[in-house]
C-alpha cells in the first residue's frame, strides 16, 4: 500500500508544473510549442528553474508573453528572439553558438583531442619500448653464438 | 620533451590558480545577471500616469532628456523599494538628475498611499499594472534601477535596492562618466 502510495506520488511529481488552468491557451498545438519553448527559457528569478516550471510572478507574465507571440503568428524561434533582444542569451538554457560563445562549444573537443594526442603519445613510447626489448638479428645471433659455446662446454664437462 | 613535461604541473598550478583568483574575488557576483540593454536605446513604451497622482507618466520619448535621468522600477508592495526610497530621494536631489520611476505591478490607490506616505521624488511615474513594460525592460524583480544619458540610451543598471554605500557610488560614478561624456 505504501509502496503504491509512493509510485503514485512520484507519477504525479513528474506531472507537477506552475503552468496555471487560466495560462493554457485553447489551441493545443500552439499550447503544445509555448510548452516546449517554456522548458528551454531561464526564470530570472530563480536562475536554475525553467519559467515552465516556476512559480515566480515575472516566469508568470513570460510565460503569458510567450503565448500572446505565439497567438499573433510568431514562430518559436521569433519567440525566443523576442526574449533574447529583452533578457539577453542568459535567459536561454541551451547558449547559441556564436564567437562569444566557441570557448563553452569546442573546449569538450579540444580537451578531449588534447587528451587523444596524449594517449597516442605515450602508447607509441610503450610499444616502442617493448619493440626495443626484442632482439634484433645481430643479437640474435651472438646469443646463438654464445648458446653454442656454452653447450660446448657443458658437453665437454661430461667427458 | 623533458624539460615541458617538467613545467606541466607549474602550468596546471596556473591555470587552476587563475580560475580560483576569478571566481574568489569578492568584487564578482555569481548572480549578477548581465543586462542587454546597456548600450543600448531604452525599450519602445508608453505609460500612462497613477490614477490620482498629480505627476504625468512615462513614455520612452521622455528619456532623451537631454540630461541623464535615473529611471527607478518600484512598487508600494516591495519592501527593498521602501528602504531605497529616502536613498534616491536624497541622491537626486544631491547630485541634481531627474528621478522617474516605473510603478511596476501595482494597485494605482496603493501606489498612491505609498507616495503620500513617503513623499513622491519622482518627476514622472508610469504606471505598469500588468507588468509588461517591466519586461520590455528585462526586470527580474524590483527595485531596479537605470541610468539614461541624455540620448535616451542605457548606461547603466542596478538590481536591488541603491542603498549602500557601494550602490550609491556606483551610481554616482557612472552619472560622472555620463555627464563627462556628454560634455566632451
Amino acid at each position: 500500500m505504501r509502496g503504491l502510495l509512493a509510485a503514485l506520488l512520484i507519477a504525479l511529481a513528474g506531472m507537477a508544473a506552475a503552468v496555471e488552468p487560466d495560462e493554457i491557451l485553447d489551441d493545443p498545438a500552439l499550447e503544445a510549442r509555448a510548452r516546449e519553448i517554456s522548458k528551454d527559457i531561464r526564470c530570472v528569478v530563480c536562475q536554475n528553474e525553467p519559467i515552465d516550471s516556476s512559480n515566480a510572478g515575472v516566469a508568470r507574465d513570460l510565460r503569458l508573453l510567450i503565448r500572446e507571440r505565439l497567438v499573433a503568428g510568431d514562430s518559436d524561434d521569433e519567440v525566443r528572439q523576442y526574449l533574447v533582444d529583452r533578457y539577453g542569451d542568459y535567459v536561454l538554457f541551451k547558449p547559441p553558438f556564436k564567437p562569444s560563445t566557441y570557448a563553452l562549444w569546442l573546449a569538450p573537443f579540444v580537451l578531449l583531442g588534447l587528451g587523444s594526442v596524449a594517449a597516442g603519445v605515450a602508447l607509441r613510447r610503450r610499444s616502442m619500448r617493448a619493440g626495443a626489448e626484442a632482439l634484433n638479428a645481430e643479437d640474435e645471433a651472438r646469443v646463438a653464438e654464445l648458446m653454442a659455446r656454452y653447450d660446448g662446454d657443458q658437453s665437454r664437462k661430461d667427458d | 620533451m623533458q624539460r615541458i613535461l617538467v613545467l606541466l604541473p607549474i602550468a596546471v598550478v596556473l591555470v587552476i590558480g587563475g580560475f580560483f583568483v576569478w571566481g574568489l574575488n569578492p568584487e564578482r557576483d555569481p548572480n549578477a545577471i548581465p543586462s542587454v540593454l546597456i548600450s543600448k536605446p531604452v525599450p519602445v513604451f508608453d505609460l500612462a500616469p497613477i490614477a490620482g497622482v498629480d505627476v504625468p507618466g512615462l513614455a520612452s520619448g521622455d528619456l532623451a532628456a537631454g540630461e541623464p535621468v535615473l529611471v527607478n522600477v518600484f512598487a508600494s508592495w516591495c519592501v527593498p523599494c521602501r528602504a531605497e526610497h529616502k536613498v534616491l530621494t536624497r541622491l537626486a536631489a544631491q547630485e541634481g538628475f531627474p528621478l522617474f520611476g516605473i510603478n511596476y505591478k501595482d494597485k494605482p490607490e496603493d501606489a498612491k498611499a505609498w507616495l503620500e506616505e513617503l513623499g513622491n521624488p519622482y518627476l514622472r511615474i508610469g504606471s505598469d499594472e500588468s507588468g509588461r513594460s517591466g519586461l520590455e525592460w528585462g526586470i527580474s524583480g524590483v527595485p531596479e534601477s537605470f541610468l539614461i544619458d541624455g540620448t535616451g540610451t542605457v548606461i547603466w543598471r542596478y538590481v536591488g535596492p541603491i542603498v549602500t554605500e557601494q550602490a550609491q557610488d556606483d551610481l554616482r560614478r557612472a552619472l560622472a562618466a555620463t555627464r563627462e561624456r556628454a560634455a566632451s
